[in-house]
């Protein structure tokens, strides 16, 4: 379990540059951050941080169940676990349809009406990278949730070996906790006012 | 290992909070509060960080005291690394 959060440490200073990044450039060119955050879709990007929070509860009481040795109830939890996993990235493909069609990607395809285009282009840039890097780390994630569910489902974890549960747990608690700051960098500060 | 096992009522209530602090925040940045936006963001972002590291995870209830070095260690880097790098880039504008 200490080998894991020393994992999960490296994993913080992989995703810590990037959001070190994102901080400087927004430090930089806050009027292009502010014009880039706008085309968020603040209703999406609150709807994934609300799945993906369902999703982190079902994993917990998935552990639970390892540690009561509840075979039945690991596979189920596990099961609930992925479909809020594939909710999320199925939610997270519509967003990035929707941010292709509209060139709101870095490179060539890149088109932006209005001034600042390089330093949005920028934003975009980081916004793919840490989006799509939390991503991979979900699709990974959904991989090794199913590995439990069908180990839990044979009967091999119970109240005496439930450490794969666990570390599995950590690990996607840990991808819940990267979203739960990307949510606020990316969709929040700066967004339109939609409720108002 | 933590041999510490939350009933389920627990977990849901944790989920319950984290939910509501999700609401919470999303209310917030519809309200014009300037520069405050981003703070109190974040503070509900490091809220909600803490609920879902100290209840789900458990480190509440790690046993092992190297664990818990192991995490402290982990954020004391990424402070240094935000930090000292934000004051490295905001004050080279001041020579």
């Amino acid at each position: 379990m200490m080998g894991m959060w020393i994992f999960l440490i490296t994993e913080i200073m992989f995703f810590g540059g990037m959001f070190f990044g994102y901080m400087i450039y927004r430090y930089f060119y806050y009027n292009a951050w502010a014009a880039g955050s706008q085309h968020m879709d603040f209703w999406w990007g609150t709807i994934n941080t609300v799945v993906l929070l369902c999703s982190s509860l079902s994993m917990a009481m998935a552990v639970r169940s390892a540690q009561l040795g509840q075979r039945k109830s690991i596979a189920v939890l596990s099961l609930i676990t992925i479909l809020f996993g594939l909710a999320f990235l199925g939610i997270k493909a519509i967003e990035y349809h929707g941010h292709w069609i509209a060139h709101e990607f870095p490179g060539s395809r890149f088109q932006w009406e209005g001034p600042y285009s390089n330093e949005v282009q920028l934003f975009f840039s980081f916004y793919w990278a840490m989006t799509g890097f939390h991503a991979l780390h979900m699709v990974i994630g959904v991989g090794l949730v199913s590995y439990i569910a069908w180990h839990g489902w044979k009967g091999r974890y119970g109240p005496h070996y439930y450490n794969p549960v666990e570390n599995v747990g950590l690990y996607w608690h840990f991808v819940d906790i990267v979203w739960i700051y990307l949510y606020p960098l990316l969709y929040l500060i700066s967004h339109q006012r939609v409720l108002g | 290992m933590s041999e510490h096992i939350a009933s389920k009522k627990f977990y849901i209530s944790i989920w319950a909070g984290l939910i509501c602090l999700t609401a919470a925040t999303a209310v917030a940045a519809n309200i014009e509060l300037h520069q405050f936006n981003i703070v109190l963001a974040l503070i509900i972002a490091t809220c909600k960080m803490l609920l879902v590291a100290l209840f789900f995870m458990g480190l509440k209830y790690v046993s092992d005291k190297m664990t818990l070095v192991v995490v402290v260690a982990g954020l004391f880097w990424l402070f240094i690394l935000l930090a000292l790098g934000m004051t490295d880039y905001i004050s080279r504008s001041w020579v």
